[in-house]
């Protein structure tokens, strides 16, 4: 407790975040409690389960394993980002048609891994499905409900599926 | 006509929130002024406490207080029994800070506030504590023996309890037996381990001396009551919310666990809001656990595989301390016959005290453990008369003919085990039909012989489910044509919210937008038990039916009044009651329920309103039952199994939400997966947990779980009238015998017999070595 602090500054779903913080402040909390963006959980806090994935710089990372001041200047997207206004993203339509979550603890960590993950695979075996989600845990559904929403939100993402 | 409701598929009233992230979980609440607390664990299983200095700790900028047990008095008296087991020698409960003397690493010991997690955290290294270490009773085992160390000094044995049961004629049937089959079997320990971790805020109004807690229970009205027993308050005066949970599976129900007496004792004290968020670790070491019992059996059958007796003495390690009483174990035992007939039955279970954490209900609650003996036996004894396990299975089923039919053992709030509403041959009909299962044991020597190692394999439950004392429903019309749905217990995932609102809704003839569901707040309705065995669409859903269609008739009366008709010509359709045939001639519920709350006018005798509360008392346990069986396929180099397929079978009764059915039959069998093949937790001999964190004790991925298919073949309960049976537990049911049949199938030529689960690789390339060396 020397009470040094930094001062950061990154972009949270298109919103500028100015705070100074102590240098020791995980993401996942700076996050939660500083952005006071609550979607974001934490699991395990040692980077096992994914819940508090978010996107840095377009790409899935465990907030729970990073300082927020290694996020400095960086574009942080969150699960509040994921619908457009009213407008549900496909991937939580998909989810909430084939019951892709129970608890939806997990869920907030899946839909970013898999928002990234079907930006990169349009078109996704139930093998790439499956070891895409294989960095996230979730304890209610056993996946099988989790794996064919992403399926479902694939298509919806391509426009084939109404 | 009503819509139909009761069976579809409804998509879920609680998604939105939770796939939006605006759901409000546990961590997410966050209140002015509130400052964080941490709890100081006992890192030794057992010591003496000889002083507690928080000098160097309080001294931190930041820090506010350190409680220990002297600052609670009588607030830190033992936590309830809660269930008093007919064979308890020596009952012990835990108390929310260690006094004087810790029992299990992870045992709370002191709790500390700060005005953040940061400062808390770091403050805690610096609260010293003088233990005395002593050595400790760990082993199952060899805690039961005599002359092992005592985890209470108190007593002169750690068995806490042991309690007997017979059913018929056991010696006989055991002299007359042709073959009996003895087998050592143990479930070995594991964790619920939902994806959030517990977690308690609580807030003190001092103008009115009232608490709000929020708590990630299952069982908010029992906590309050026991949070204000405890702390001297008015129930009243305590209101205990259940918000978003995150998970639950049994773990998040104790009664009360240290910190839902701590919050709210430090806010009270500190007159601060207070936040206490569990992390992973401490879920480990010191959230209840679930599993370790070694079971002594023996099978007793006739020479064409005609069951006779059946002997199980099991040991059941209840942890340092027995809260619940030794509730898995009489669980376990209840449902031990599974869907066969047994003549004659003895069962003991001795529940025993060890220096590790609490034992308590996880999903399923000590049935897996039975279903993995009986289960595990059968197999045994197919072996042994060369018969094959499904054959022998066609043989000893109670039929819909034989029913109602006692099953021998008794369940829990004394529930017989009588089958009924049931049909266990067409289960294994299916099963055998859908899996190919003759087909499979045509190809396998061709498979063998190519040096390919698949297996098949089944299990066969029956499970206590909906079990009392009760649930109450409040149902409520309001003004506004809204409807209010009230009820204690809550939901931690299960879509309780959404299968109520099916219930509600097409009895009283509403659209299901117009109904909402409060749950698990007791300023809301503070009556009903709480979330656990499979209970909530028995008794919760039966409870909202009664309330319901008193409501309708309500309705309809005060309706056919002032349409001066009568009521039985009266329909109630998208919330108006209306005459059959001309709609044109009605009211709408809000209009009555306006018309029943007048502001002039009430006649003398007449309840305000158009409400009603109601209640479910079971009469006892509602038995479900199902089949699994699997096809694996075995790398004998690596140990490693695959699931090729996987294939569920049940009768859960009428399925209100059979995506919500499913949804839990595919969870619950992921859990199973898990619990056979992968998640254990392991001690050392100094009572040090070694696995505390999801590196050490494996959740099964998306990679791990294979595809599941369901079939439903179900049979409506006669004992309620929704015909509803429990389904939130089956689906743990019979996967660890099942799965490691498949295995012993698929290594037949090696003879493997698997005793104990969970086993991994390591397990199955010993079972194969040790056949080689042989």
């Amino acid at each position: 407790m020397s009470g040094e602090t930094r001062t950061i500054r990154v972009t949270i779903n298109g919103r500028d975040y100015e705070r100074t913080i102590a240098p020791n402040l995980l993401l996942s909390d700076f996050i939660r409690h500083e952005a006071e963006l609550t979607g974001t959980h934490v699991g395990c806090e040692h980077g096992v389960c994914g819940a508090c994935t978010i996107l840095h710089d377009g790409r899935p990372a465990r907030s729970c394993l990073m300082l927020a001041v290694q996020a400095n200047g960086a574009r942080l997207e969150t699960i509040e980002s994921l619908a457009n206004g009213e407008a549900l993203h496909p991937l939580q339509t998909a989810f909430w048609e084939k019951h892709g979550l129970q608890c939806g603890y997990c869920t907030p960590g899946i839909l970013m891994t898999m928002k990234a993950f079907l930006a990169e695979t349009p078109k996704p075996s139930e093998a790439q499905i499956r070891e895409a989600l294989s960095g996230n845990l979730c304890r209610c559904t056993g996946y099988q409900q989790i794996v064919e929403a992403v399926r479902h939100a694939a298509a919806l993402l391509r426009g084939e599926a109404s | 006509m009503s819509t139909r409701l009761i069976g579809e598929p409804v998509k879920r009233r609680e998604d939105r929130r939770l796939l939006t992230g605006t759901a409000t979980f546990i961590d997410d609440i966050h209140l002015p002024g509130m400052v964080h607390a941490v709890v100081l664990h006992s890192p030794h299983a057992k010591a003496r406490i000889r002083r507690v200095d928080a000098a160097r700790a309080l001294a931190l900028p930041g820090v506010l207080a350190v409680f220990t047990h002297e600052d609670l008095g009588a607030a830190n008296d033992p936590m309830p029994l809660l269930n008093n087991d007919r064979g308890f020698i020596y009952p012990r409960t835990h108390r929310a800070l260690a006094p004087g003397q810790v029992r299990f690493v992870g045992e709370a010991v002191a709790l500390l506030v700060a005005e953040n997690r940061y400062v808390a955290e770091t403050a805690l290294e610096l609260i010293d504590v003088d233990y005395e270490p002593s050595p400790a009773a760990v082993d199952l085992m060899a805690a039961a023996r005599p002359g092992a160390p005592l985890v209470h000094d108190d007593t002169d044995s750690n068995v806490a309890c042991r309690t007997p049961y017979h059913f018929g004629d056991v010696e006989a049937a055991f002299a007359a037996a042709d073959v009996i089959i003895t087998e050592e079997l143990r479930p070995e320990r594991g964790a619920a381990q939902p994806m959030e971790t517990r977690g308690v805020v609580a807030q003190y109004d001092a103008s009115t001396d009232s608490l709000t807690v929020w708590d990630t229970t299952q069982a908010p009205v029992s906590a309050r009551g026991l949070i204000a027993a405890k702390l001297g308050m008015a129930e009243a005066n305590v209101t205990v919310i259940a918000p978003d949970v995150g998970g639950g599976f049994g773990v998040k129900i104790m009664l009360l666990y240290a910190e839902e007496l701590l919050i709210p004792f430090a806010a009270r004290r500190l007159k601060r809001p207070v936040k206490w968020i569990e992390d992973r670790r401490e879920h480990f070491l010191g959230s209840n656990h679930e599993r370790l019992m070694v079971h002594q059996v023996e099978l007793a059958a006739t020479k064409d595989g005609r069951l006779l007796g059946l002997k199980d003495v099991f040991y059941y390690d209840s942890g340092a301390y027995c809260p619940y009483g030794p509730i898995n174990a009489e669980c376990a035992q209840g449902i031990l016959p599974g869907p066969y007939k047994i003549p004659a039955i003895y069962t003991e279970y001795i529940a025993v005290y060890t220096n590790t954490a609490i034992v308590s209900p996880y999903r399923g609650a000590g049935m897996p453990h039975g279903n993995f003996v009986m289960e595990t036996m059968m197999n045994r004894l197919a072996e042994r008369l060369e018969l094959d396990p499904a054959e022998l299975r066609w043989r000893n089923l109670v039929t819909p003919a034989d029913c109602p039919y006692d099953g021998g053992t008794v369940f829990q709030y004394n529930t017989k085990l009588i089958h009924r509403d049931c049909d266990y041959p067409a289960l294994l009909e299916k099963l055998l039909a859908v899996l190919d299962y003759d087909g499979f044991r045509l190809a396998q020597p061709g498979e063998r012989a190519k040096g390919v190692h698949k297996g098949i394999g089944i299990g066969c439950y029956v499970e206590g489910t909906g079990i009392p004392p009760y649930e109450g429903m409040e149902v409520r019309v309001e003004p506004t044509g809204f409807v209010q749905v009230a009820t204690g217990y809550p939901s931690q995932g299960q879509g309780h919210q959404t299968t109520l609102i099916q219930v509600v809704a097409e009895t009283l003839g509403v659209e299901p937008d117009k109904v909402n569901v409060q749950a698990g707040r007791t300023d809301r309705f503070a009556w009903g038990v709480g979330t656990f065995a499979s209970r909530a669409a028995v008794v919760g859903c039966t409870a909202a039916l009664k309330a319901t269609r008193r409501v309708r008739q309500r309705a309809l009366d005060l309706a056919a009044d002032r349409l001066e008709v009568a009521a039985s010509d009266l329909e109630i359709v998208s919330g108006r009651v209306q005459l059959k045939g001309v709609p044109d001639v009605g009211v709408t519920l809000g209009e009555l329920a306006a018309a029943a709350n007048p502001i002039i006018t009430l006649e003398p005798g007449v309840e305000p309103g158009l409400r009603a509360i109601d209640y479910h008392r079971p009469e006892g346990a509602t038995f479900a039952s199902g089949m699994h069986g699997l096809i694996v396929n075995v790398d004998i180099e690596t140990g490693m199994v695959k699931i090729e397929r996987y294939v569920v079978v049940h009768d859960c009764g009428v399925m209100i939400n059979p995506m919500i059915v499913e949804g839990q039959i595919l969870g619950a069998t992921a859990q199973g997966i898990g619990g056979t093949f992968y998640e254990k937790l392991v001690f050392d001999e100094a009572g040090q947990l070694l696995t505390t964190t999801f590196m050490d004790y494996l959740i099964p991925t998306a990679m791990e779980i294979p595809p599941i298919e369901i079939h439903h073949l179900n049979h409506p309960s006669s004992l309620n009238p929704l015909g509803v049976k429990g389904v939130g537990e089956g689906g743990v049911m019979p996967v660890a015998p099942a799965f490691a049949l498949a295995v012993e199938d698929a290594l037949k030529p090696y003879g493997a017999h698997i005793n104990a689960v969970p086993f991994g690789p390591p397990d199955v390339l010993a079972l194969i070595e040790r056949r080689v060396k042989f």
